[in-house]
């Protein structure tokens, strides 16, 4: 079975932060219970069978024509705590375009749609738990969480390794963005080392000349990705 | 060597936001989690999702995971077919904070500890406001197993009932689950 060590002090956001104004509401109040490792079935295969379009890992190419906005590659390699590749796991991803607006109903930031711009992508990682996407650097955007607030340019990431308790779900941001010292949700992450693992770094050896700039963004999920058949009888 | 002196600490969580809808939820089929083929007590899973001020949560994402009838595990494989017993559902709340799974009564498994668990499904919640994801269990109210599961034992008495689904008496078959995040009557998340 996959094994779960403590989060590192600091590391991981708490469920309640009141500069982030939406926690208030729907933090739990009360301990979390925890549940011994002997005891818990979380360990297993959670997702599977999640056939991947050929374009799917490639943003640009979702449409009949080209989205507007700087082409970027966004790459990585995700990882269990020990350095182990995830094989085969899924990697999801959702974004606004390049104005900062999502393709979404409920999105009413005045900035333009793209009509050749969905925003979301799908990749399966390799052998060596390499993903790898084309697409599009999202835009700022204000939000109301206080006064003239924005969100730094970001990208959703989903990660599914070998079972629910390495199940994530973060936002990856790009160097050098000034927003970001400002941004409450980054902040609620209290270690500055460990608000660093979200912020991308600019490779040029993953850049696809005269195409596409590149941002590497590597993924640590929680705990051992020893699959859950290894060492069970 | 200290844990803060390791080389690989995992990624931060953050929250998955109010927008995620068309990059995880388009995928409808996935309120199936056990196609009508596969043998067992057909239920239908309801969870109806409130915040600290009880108004429903019209952005949260559910993530379900269980055995089946028999309490096999489903072994799906990425590229392979999707299998007729899934295990695994996933759908986003409506604007009333509810959504619903098609699936059949999971059945027992072992607690590793010599026992057997009471029937149950795992669930992994994530929404606006909440940075990390949360995770609780669903049992089934009048269920006789609950009172020798290992799980349930660790769970203050007077709080077990916010980890019972009730039937619902309008709809047969139907299983309703009230998921509160917050208050007096908060459900029990799990550290897992």
């Amino acid at each position: 079975m996959s094994v779960i060590r403590p989060d590192v002090s600091g590391s991981q956001p708490p469920l309640l932060y009141p500069p982030y104004k939406s926690t208030l509401r729907r933090a739990p109040n009360q301990p979390l219970i925890r549940l011994p490792d002997a005891m818990s079935d979380l360990n297993t295969p959670v997702y599977g069978a999640f056939p991947i379009g050929e374009r799917d890992n490639d943003l640009t190419r979702q449409y009949p024509d080209e989205p507007q906005g700087q082409r970027i590659v966004v790459a990585g390699r995700v990882m269990d705590e020990d350095g182990r590749p995830l094989r085969e796991a899924l990697v999801e991803l959702w974004q606004t375009n390049a104005a900062g607006r999502y393709r979404h109903a409920k999105d009413d930031h005045p900035a333009p749609l793209d009509p050749n711009f969905g925003g979301a992508g799908r990749a399966i990682t390799d052998a060596e738990g390499q993903y790898h996407f084309t697409t599009i650097k999202p835009g700022a955007y204000p939000w109301r969480n206080h006064d003239n607030a924005w969100r730094p340019a970001h990208i959703h990431f989903s990660i599914f390794g070998c079972c629910f308790r390495t199940r994530l779900i973060t936002q990856m941001y790009f160097p050098d963005d000034p927003l970001i010292p400002l941004d409450p949700v980054l902040h609620a992450i209290r270690d500055v080392k460990a608000r660093q693992r979200l912020v991308s770094h600019f490779d040029l050896s993953l850049t696809s000349p005269e195409w596409a700039l590149g941002y590497r963004f590597d993924i640590v999920v929680r705990g051992s990705a020893a699959t859950p058949f290894e060492g069970r009888i | 060597m200290s844990r803060d002196d390791r080389e690989l600490v995992a990624t931060p969580s953050e929250t998955v936001g109010p927008f995620f809808h068309f990059g995880l939820a388009a995928d409808r089929t996935l309120g199936r989690v056990a196609d009508r083929s596969v043998k067992g007590e057909r239920i239908t899973l309801q969870f109806r999702i409130t915040d600290g001020d009880r108004l429903p949560v019209p952005d949260a994402l559910v993530e379900i995971w269980q055995v089946d009838g028999d309490g096999v595990e489903a072994v799906p494989h990425p590229s392979g077919p999707v299998p007729a017993f899934r295990g695994f559902g996933r759908l986003p709340t409506g604007e009333d904070g509810t959504c619903e799974f098609e699936t059949v009564r999971p059945g027992r498994v072992p607690d590793g500890q010599g026992g057997v668990q009471a029937s149950h499904v795992n669930v992994c919640l994530f929404a606006r406001g909440l940075l990390r994801q949360i995770h609780t269990r669903v049992y089934f109210l009048g269920d006789p197993a609950v009172e020798r599961d290992a799980v349930l034992a660790l769970v203050p008495a007077g709080r077990r009932d916010t980890l019972m689904a009730s039937p619902d008496p309008q709809h047969q078959g139907r299983w309703v689950f009230d998921l509160r995040l917050q208050g007096g009557d908060e459900t029990v998340f799990f550290d897992v």
